[in-house]
């Protein structure tokens, strides 16, 4: 267990919330960028998948944390890590979505629709393995898992804004469709670089 | 001449970034740099070339049921070779890769293949998919990298350029200038072809190797494309 960043108060706070606005997985990064342009067309289906991908995330941190570090390293097994990690994300979403169906049909109803669609969501298997790489210890990583998630949740639903009023407006022959959607997602990506200033200022 | 056409296909017909929008992400992310464009594209086509080749192999053993996490297993297996290869002899393209070194795992066009060509070919044929694709992604990769370069950083593969070096437009190098020249470059593609290229004005999820499994959301268009 050497090597691992223990945060503070302060810390944790800085990393949720540099995870939603200065490092946000979608506009930044470029992480589930197909998910986003696929179904933020209608606010409640931005706001099912954005759900659901915060549960996948945080759960799946939870779970491969303690494999990295209780069954890959103390074996010199680390180089395993991308194999196993996709592997577990990919059965707890199985698993998750049986349990939902047999005991919470409702929410299997609004949420179930999107779980499959998760497993091949790069954001998820980023956070994951961004959490060992930048050796984050559990707390960190959870908070980190957290954040990126909400980041996520924010993007989609801006966007889904965006994309509603985009709807009622001509656009040029050749930018139909997807071509005009990167642009406004370029300009919503915009926007987001005024918070990089604030938080840093605001806790530094 | 058909196992020719299987291999140019992939690269200008059926690019995957640009026709297909297959692969979105790494796309994004790595087009800063015109070196960094070219180390991505061809891990991601030697890691599509394996697959390629080991699914159309194993596809009358693998059973249909459990097809996909099958399907993941190999092509994990081959981006911890590659990665591992890539850390060993390029560390410095590593580095600039980072996290989209492991990220090739869940890039749609490697699924997506496998699920739409490797399980119904040959070998062979899967294999010169595999290179076609392959160089498609890398090809649409260098030619946004370079736009993104050439603008953004006044540079082209690290040499600088006269005049640009002095006015460059440091935004397309960020994440907003990645969206917007992939845009432009779809439209580009649109308008050069009179739309013919791209026949889905929506972004359809027919590449999406989980397009069957979605219930709901392949109701409505995607059912419909994954069975054409």
């Amino acid at each position: 267990m050497e090597g691992i960043i223990h945060l503070d108060f302060k810390g944790i706070i800085i990393l949720l919330m540099s995870a939603v606005f200065v490092n946000n997985y979608v506009l930044q990064k470029f992480l589930g960028i197909c998910s986003f342009l696929g179904v933020s067309k209608k606010l409640d289906q931005a706001t099912g998948m954005s759900l659901a991908v915060i549960f996948v995330m945080m759960l799946s941190t939870a779970v491969t944390w303690p494999i990295q570090y209780y069954l890959l390293n103390p074996h010199g097994l680390g180089y395993l890590q991308t194999i196993v990690f996709i592997l577990v994300i990919a059965a707890l979403v199985q698993l998750v979505e049986i349990v939902l169906k047999k005991y919470i049909p409702a929410l299997h109803s609004a949420m179930g629709i999107y779980l499959p669609l998760i497993t091949t969501n790069c954001a998820v298997l980023a956070v994951t393995i961004l959490n060992v790489d930048k050796q984050y210890d559990f707390l960190a990583s959870m908070v980190n898992a957290l954040g990126s998630g909400l980041g996520y949740f924010l993007a989609m639903v801006m966007f889904s804004g965006v994309r509603s009023r985009m709807e009622s407006e001509e656009t040029p022959k050749a930018f139909e469709g997807l071509p005009i959607l990167l642009v406004a997602a370029s300009i919503v990506s915009v926007s987001f670089f005024g918070f990089a200033g604030v938080i840093e200022n605001l806790f530094g | 001449m058909k196992k020719l056409r299987i291999l140019l296909v992939g690269i200008i017909k059926e690019n995957p970034v640009l026709v297909l929008i297959l692969g979105t992400c790494p796309t994004l992310a790595i087009s800063t740099q015109a070196s960094n464009a070219i180390g991505m594209g061809l891990a991601a086509t030697a890691v599509l070339v394996c697959s390629n080749i080991a699914i159309s192999a194993l596809r009358k053993v693998i059973p249909d049921n459990v097809r996909i996490p099958c399907y993941i297993v190999l092509i994990a297996g081959f981006v911890t070779l590659v990665e591992m290869v890539v850390k060993a002899y390029a560390p410095a393209l590593d580095k600039s890769l980072g996290i989209y070194l492991p990220l090739i795992v869940v890039n749609c066009i490697i699924l997506g293949r496998a699920e739409m060509f490797a399980n119904k070919n040959t070998v062979v044929d899967s294999a010169l998919d595999g290179i076609g694709m392959g160089l498609g992604f890398t090809l649409a990769l260098f030619v946004m990298a370079a736009i993104r370069e050439i603008l953004g950083n006044g540079t082209f593969y690290g040499m600088e350029i006269p005049f640009l070096i002095n006015h460059n437009i440091s935004i397309m190098t960020l994440a907003p200038g990645g969206f917007f020249v992939y845009g432009c470059m779809i439209a580009a593609i649109n308008k050069l072809s009179k739309g013919k290229a791209i026949k889905k004005t929506e972004f359809g999820c027919m590449g999406c190797p989980s397009a069957a499994a979605c219930g709901k959301l392949s109701e409505t268009k995607c059912g419909k494309e994954s069975e054409a």
